[in-house]
C-alpha cells in the first residue's frame, strides 16, 4: 500500500470523491510555489501533481507551457524539485505527490539517482507524460520496484484491444484524459466521457480519476462524480499565472474541492 | 556481401530501436496512431503497387532520376579529390524533402487522412509537403517558427500560393523544434482526419525508418551512377545534417559497403563551444529523449533542451536522427561541424566555380568537402549531397555579406 493507495482507500470508505490538484513545481518562483503546495491539503486537495518544468512540454498547452517557462527562470530544476517535495513531507505525511512531466530531465539525472531521491523526498508517484506502455522498462518497471506508483493516462484513442495494455503496470490510479488535446484546452465534455470511463472501469478496479478541460466548481463535481475523482490543473495555474496571492489562489481551490467533495 | 549478421542495414528492430536509439516516446493519445501507421507502412514496403506509384511520381512529378554532377572546376581548383555532386536540389521544390513527403501522403490518403499536418525548418519541407497537397486536393497545415518564417519569406509565400495554412510559431526561440512542438499538439488535438508528416527522420518509430526508406532513392541512385561513371564505388560520401533526412538517404545504401567512408556535417553555427551557439548535436550534445526519439540532444546539466544556433534555419534543431546517433555510437560514419563562416565561403565558391547556387544546408556539406578534398589523391572519388537549392537563402546571405537588396536596383 502506498501513500495514494491509503488515500483512495481512505476516501472510498467515506463516500468520497478525490480532488486533484496540478501545479508546477518552481511557479512563479520556489518560495511561492512551496506556499501554494503547502497550503493545498487544508484547501481539500486530496492527491498534489506537482508539475516538473520541461522546455518542450508537448502534451500540454499554453497555460502550462507558460507556467513550465516561468519556473524554469526562476532557476527550477529536477533537483530543486524533489527538494521542494522533501521540504513539504516534512510537515505532511499522508497527502500523496505526484510528480507529474516528460521524462528527459530525468533521464538526464539518471533513472537510479532519481528514483532514490524520490523515495527519499516522499514522493509517492509519476506521470511522465511521453512514456507510452511500449516503454515501460525505462522507468515503470524501474519505479514499480523501490514503491512508487506509475501512474498512466488513458485517453479517447486507447480502445478496448489497447486498453490492457496501458493499465497492466499502471498502480496507484488511472488518469483518464477526458478529451484528444492538450491540457487547457476545450472544455470536457460529460457525454463523451461518462461511457469510456465506465469501460475503463468494467476493465479495471484501479480508481479512475478524470482530467484535462475542467475549469469549474460545478465541471469538477460533474467529473468527480463520474470517476473516482477528478483533476484540475490549467485553471488554478491560470490565477498563479496572473499573479494571485497564494492565499487567494488556495481559496479558489477550496471552492473546486468542496464542489469535487459535495 | 550483405552478411545479415554484420548488417548495417537490418535496424530498427521491432521497437523502433537502433541500438539505444529511437523508440516511441510519445504521449498515450498519439500511440495508437503511431501504431496505425507502422502497420500500414509495413504493409506497403513489399507491395509493389505502393512502389510502382511512387516510382511513377518520382519520374514524372519530381523529375527522377537527379544527375551525378562530376563538378570538374571546383575538383580543379582544389587539386585532390575528384568530387562530385549529386543534384537532388534539382527536383521539383528544389529540395529532397519532396522524395519522402509522395510516400507519406500516398500513405496518408492509403488511411483516409484529408489533413496533413508538417513543421518546417527553412521551408524546404513545408513547401513539399504545400506542394503534394496541392497535387492531390488535401488540406495542408504548416507549422513554422517566427524567427524562420522572418528569414525565409519566400518559401512561405510559396506555401500560401499552394494554399498551405502558415502557423508562425511563437514559443520558444521560434525555430524548427518549436514547430515541431506545436504540430505534435496540433496532431494530439486532431487525432481522426490529421495525418503528421515529418520532413526528417527523427520523430518516434517508424518516422525515422520511414523517411529514411523514402530518402534512400538518392543513395540506390547515387550507387548506380557512380559505377556507371567510374565502374565502382565512391571512396568518400558526404552530406549536411540537421534532423538528417538527405545524409540517411544518402548514407543507407552504402552502409554495409564497408571501405567506404561516410561523413555527416553539423551545423557548427558560430563554433562549437560551451555557449553553445550551434547545433551539432552529436560533436556538442549528449542522449536524451524528445519528440518521441531517443538520440543526442543539445541540452544543459538538468536535461531541458538548449536552443541551437545556426545561419541555416534547415539545420536549426538541437536533435539529430536516431539512426545517425547509433552510426556515430558503432564508429560507422564519421559526424564533424562546419560554421556558418565556412558554410558561407562554400556557397560563395559553389557559385562561382560551378554555376551552381547552393541552399545553406548543402553549402556546409560543401564545406568540408573544401577542407579534404586537397589532402586525398586524385583517384579518390567524392560524393556530395547537393540537396537543395540556395534561391530561398540569397536574402540570408545578402545580409550576411553586407549587401542590401536595394543596392541593385
Amino acid at each position: 500500500m502506498t501513500r495514494i493507495d491509503d488515500k483512495f482507500a481512505t476516501l472510498k470508505a467515506a463516500g468520497k470523491k478525490a480532488f486533484v490538484t496540478y501545479i508546477m513545481a518552481g511557479d512563479t518562483d520556489y518560495d511561492t510555489s512551496l506556499e501554494i503546495m503547502r497550503g493545498l491539503p487544508a484547501a481539500g486537495v486530496d492527491v498534489i501533481e506537482l508539475g516538473l518544468p520541461f522546455t518542450d512540454p508537448v502534451a500540454d498547452g499554453q497555460t502550462i507551457q507558460l507556467a513550465g517557462q516561468r519556473a524554469l527562470d526562476a532557476g527550477q530544476t529536477l533537483k530543486k524539485t524533489l527538494a521542494m517535495a522533501k521540504t513539504f513531507r516534512e510537515d505532511d505525511t499522508t497527502t500523496p505527490i505526484v510528480i507529474m512531466g516528460y521524462y528527459n530531465p530525468i533521464y538526464s539525472m539518471g533513472v537510479d539517482k532519481f528514483l532514490t531521491a524520490a523515495v527519499d523526498a516522499g514522493v509517492d508517484g509519476l506521470i511522465i507524460v511521453d512514456l507510452p506502455p511500449e516503454e515501460d522498462a525505462e522507468l515503470c518497471l524501474p519505479a514499480n520496484e523501490v514503491g512508487i506508483n506509475f501512474i498512466r493516462l488513458a485517453t479517447p484513442t486507447t480502445d478496448a484491444k489497447r486498453l490492457p495494455k496501458v493499465i497492466e503496470n499502471t498502480s496507484g490510479f488511472i488518469y483518464y484524459v477526458s478529451m484528444n488535446g492538450i491540457t487547457g484546452s476545450a472544455s470536457a465534455q460529460v457525454d463523451a466521457v461518462a461511457p469510456e470511463v465506465a469501460r475503463i472501469k468494467k476493465t479495471t478496479d484501479l480508481p479512475v480519476v478524470i482530467g484535462f478541460g475542467v475549469k469549474t466548481p460545478e465541471a469538477a463535481k460533474t467529473f468527480a462524480d463520474l470517476g473516482d475523482g477528478v483533476v484540475v490543473g490549467s485553471a488554478i495555474v491560470e490565477r498563479i499565472a496572473r499573479g494571485d496571492a497564494p492565499a487567494d489562489v488556495l481559496a479558489f481551490v477550496k471552492t473546486l474541492a468542496d464542489a469535487a467533495h459535495s | 556481401m550483405n552478411d545479415l549478421f554484420n548488417s548495417f542495414m537490418t535496424g530498427p528492430d521491432e521497437n523502433g530501436r537502433f541500438g539505444d536509439f529511437g523508440g516511441r516516446f510519445v504521449s498515450e493519445t498519439l500511440m495508437p496512431l503511431i501504431l496505425a501507421l507502422e502497420e500500414q507502412y509495413e504493409h506497403a514496403k513489399t507491395d509493389d503497387t505502393f512502389w510502382a506509384e511512387m516510382h511513377d511520381l518520382w519520374t514524372h512529378y519530381v523529375g527522377r532520376p537527379s544527375p551525378l554532377y562530376h563538378a570538374e572546376r571546383l575538383t580543379e581548383k582544389l587539386g585532390g579529390a575528384k568530387i562530385y555532386l549529386k543534384r537532388d536540389e534539382l527536383n521539383h521544390t528544389g529540395a529532397h524533402k519532396i522524395n519522402n513527403v509522395l510516400g507519406q501522403i500516398i500513405l496518408a490518403r492509403r488511411m483516409g487522412k484529408t489533413r496533413i499536418i508538417a513543421e518546417t525548418g527553412a521551408g524546404q519541407h513545408g513547401v513539399a509537403t504545400a506542394t503534394v497537397c496541392a497535387k492531390f486536393g488535401l488540406k495542408c497545415v504548416v507549422y513554422m517558427g517566427a524567427h524562420d518564417v522572418e528569414r525565409q519569406a519566400p518559401n512561405v509565400f510559396r506555401m500560401k500560393l499552394l494554399g498551405a495554412e502558415v502557423i508562425p510559431v511563437t514559443s520558444g526561440r521560434g525555430t524548427l523544434k518549436d514547430a515541431m512542438n506545436d504540430a505534435l499538439r496540433d496532431w494530439v488535438t486532431n487525432v481522426d482526419d490529421t495525418f503528421y508528416c515529418i520532413g526528417t527522420v527523427a520523430g518516434p518509430h517508424p518516422y525515422p525508418a520511414m523517411v529514411r526508406d523514402f530518402q534512400a532513392i538518392i543513395g540506390k541512385e547515387a550507387k548506380e551512377q557512380m559505377q556507371a561513371a567510374e565502374g565502382r564505388l565512391p571512396d568518400t560520401i558526404i552530406a549536411a545534417i540537421g534532423g538528417g533526412s538527405n545524409a540517411m538517404g544518402l548514407f543507407f545504401p552504402f552502409l554495409d559497403d564497408k571501405d567506404v567512408n561516410i561523413i555527416g556535417v553539423e551545423a557548427g553555427g558560430k563554433g562549437v563551444n560551451d555557449k553553445m551557439e550551434h547545433c551539432a548535436s552529436l560533436t556538442g550534445g549528449r542522449p536524451g529523449v524528445l519528440h518521441g526519439n531517443r538520440t543526442y540532444l543539445l541540452q544543459d546539466d538538468d536535461g531541458q533542451i538548449l536552443e541551437g544556433f545556426s545561419i541555416s534555419a534547415g539545420l536549426d534543431y538541437p536533435g539529430i536522427g536516431p539512426e545517425h546517433a547509433w552510426l556515430h555510437e558503432i564508429g560507422r560514419a564519421q559526424y564533424v561541424s562546419i560554421t556558418d563562416v565556412e558554410a558561407l565561403e562554400a556557397f560563395q565558391l559553389c557559385c562561382d566555380m560551378e554555376g551552381i547556387i547552393p541552399a545553406l544546408e548543402p553549402s556546409h556539406a560543401l564545406a568540408h568537402v573544401i577542407k579534404i578534398a586537397p589532402t586525398l589523391p586524385k583517384d579518390h572519388l567524392i560524393i556530395m549531397n547537393m540537396c537543395g537549392r540556395g534561391d530561398k537563402d540569397i536574402f540570408t546571405v545578402a545580409k550576411a555579406l553586407g549587401f542590401e537588396m536595394g543596392d541593385f536596383a
